[in-house]
Order: C-alpha cells, then structure tokens, then sequence
C-alpha cells in the first residue's frame, strides 16, 4: 500500500465516517437548551450507548482479550466495578481490582 | 484590528481556564488508562504495516480508539474500503448523542459556531466524562477553554501512548495486549449512573447471545427507559 492511498484511506474511511457524527451533533445541539428535558433525555440516550460499548467489548472482545475465557472477563468487571463503589467512587482502585483479577485469572487458565 | 495585549484580562483567563482543563486531564485515572490503551492501538498499528505518522495521524484526526481498532486492523487485513468505513461509522454513532449533551453546557448565546468545532471533534468518552463531571462548577465563559484543555490533555497522553506502543509492538507479552484492551471498558463503568444504564443494555445483549445489536438502537431503547425511571422518580418525589 502507498503512503498516499494508505493518507487517502485515513481521511475516508476512518476521519469521515467518525467525524460526521461529531458535526452532525454540532447541527442538533443548536437550539437545545442545558437542563432542558431533551438535554436530558439525550445524555441518558449518550450514557446508554456507553454502556452498550461496554457490554459489546466484555461479550465480543477484540484481540488477544478474546483469548481470555468469557467468565474471568465478567468476574473482573464486576470486582472493578465493586472496588470502585467500596473506595469511597476511586476510579484508579476500580481500573487497578478489575486489571489484576483478569491478569490473575488469564495466568491460572494459562495464558 | 490590533491583537490583545498578553495583558489583556479577557485573553488571560482562556489561557488558564484552558491550562486549568489540560491539568484536569492529567490528574484524572483516565489520562493513564489512555496511554494504555494507546499503547496497544500503536502496537497494533505497527503490526499491520502502517507507518508510524500514519499512527500519529489516525490519533488525532479519527480520535475514537474503537474506531481506530476497526480501521487498522480491518484495512490491514485487507478488507473493503466501503465495507470498513461502515464499520467505522456503526462504532463512532455514539458520538452524536456525547456532542449534543455537552455543546449546550459550554455555549453561550453568543458563541459563534466555529468556536464549537475544536470541541466537538476533542469530543470522545474520556474527555465526555471529565468535562460532564467538572464543568458544571465552572464559569459559562470558561468552560469551551477548559474543554479544550481537557480534550488536548487527552490527546497528548494518546499520542504518547501511540509512539509507545509503535515502538514496542514486537515485545509486548499477549497477557499485556490483553489488560491493555480490558482497560477501556474497565474504565468506561466507572460512574454509578453509567452502572444503571449498564444493567439496561446487559439484559438484552445477554438474551440475543451473538447477535450484534446497533449500538445507537440499543442506547435509545435503555437511555430512554433510564430516562423514565428517572421522571417518575421526580414525580414521586
């Protein structure tokens, strides 16, 4: 592949098609006010979306995650998401529980 | 017109609102789990034949690390244009609603369109979720500095981690590869009302078991019913 045609690529199929959405969102926020009940409604739809992005990469996960057992990647999840809420909301002891349980458990299943 | 003086009162505060939003990325967790996530775009990056300014590039203009792991890792394996650019486009809808719910908190009446454009395209889940959580204490005129700070902090911890990752992609151990992939979703929950939310979109992808939902459809249907739950909560009150 080319320098140019790999540029050309960028630019069309991953700059394009991801930052349409961006302008797009910059045409609709026109007019919508902050603590508006759409305002809201959209930030529950945004918060949704993130959730489903969790979801998909636990459930179809990209890589050498994949190689990781469906069960330990779950168990680690939750005790992330269990050290987080027990240490008064830290989102370090959250990432930091969930990463040593899923690197505990990919050890023991031998990866 | 003559540019404002360094002195200028007006100018001073956007330099520190926005150096004020560069810190707050740096502070924040997510700044590290961004390098670590980068690291692991950069190595892929590197592994399927892309050179290391392409890797640069892609950070900056695509800006979506899922979206990069489609891109370079479907192109590299030699896949149809069109088809890939799809792919990318399913990936980077949520996008839409994250813009939409944070412009109106940085706007005011005044603000011309163009001053709205770094924002948006700074606009990806790290930067969504510390600008939601900080802005609020902020001055309406500091905010679209401080944002910009927030989202260019972001950018150079990813861009950190890009140049490393291209650069130790022969070495990193598959057990690494792996914790480095689980840290985005990993860090992506760590907020109570995203757990709600979580609990909403699980159920249905649980139940349609390899089935792979449209994300944007997925998010209406659960952010609505959060929204509900939410609304009858008030009214109960």
């Amino acid at each position: 592949m080319s320098e140019l045609y790999a540029y050309t690529l960028l630019v069309f199929v991953g700059f394009l098609p991801s930052e349409i959405w961006r302008m797009l969102g910059l045409v609709a926020a026109r007019g919508i006010a902050d603590e508006s009940e759409l305002f809201m409604w959209v930030r529950a739809v945004a918060i949704a979306v993130l959730a489903g992005v969790i979801a998909k990469i636990i459930l179809f996960p990209p890589g050498t995650l994949a190689s990781v057992p469906l069960v330990i990647r779950l168990v680690a999840i939750v005790c992330g998401f269990a050290a987080f809420v027990i240490v008064r909301r830290s989102v370090l002891a959250g990432v930091a529980a969930g990463e040593v349980v899923l690197t505990l458990g990919a050890l023991a299943y031998g990866i | 017109m003559s540019p404002l003086p360094p002195t200028d009162p007006t100018q001073r505060s956007v330099v520190s609102a926005f150096l004020a939003g560069f810190r707050a990325a740096w502070l924040s967790v997510l700044a590290y789990v961004v390098i670590g996530t980068y690291v692991g775009i950069g190595a892929l990056t590197h592994d399927f034949g892309f050179s290391l300014a392409w890797a640069v590039a892609s950070t900056a203009l695509v800006w979506a690390g899922p979206a990069q792991v489609i891109l370079v890792s479907a192109l590299g394996a030699g896949a149809a244009p069109f088809e890939t650019a799809l792919a990318v486009g399913v990936s980077s809808a949520r996008l839409l609603p994250m813009v939409i719910s944070l412009l109106p908190l940085i706007r005011r009446p005044q603000t011309p369109y163009r001053a709205l454009i770094l924002p948006a395209h700074l606009t990806a889940v790290t930067m969504w979720i510390e600008s939601l959580r900080l802005l609020p204490r902020l001055p309406r005129e500091a905010r679209i500095p401080f944002a910009n700070g927030v989202g260019l902090g972001f950018m150079v911890a990813a861009q950190a981690g890009t140049l490393i990752g291209y650069y130790l992609a022969t070495s990193l151990p598959p057990l690494l590869t792996a914790g480095l992939l689980f840290l985005t979703p990993i860090s992506f929950l760590m907020s109570d009302w995203l757990a709600l939310a979580f609990g909403l979109v699980l159920g249905p992808l649980l139940a349609a078991w390899q089935v792979e939902l449209d994300l944007l459809w997925t998010g209406i249907v659960a952010g609505s019913l959060a929204y509900g739950i939410h609304r009858l909560r008030e009214a109960l009150k």
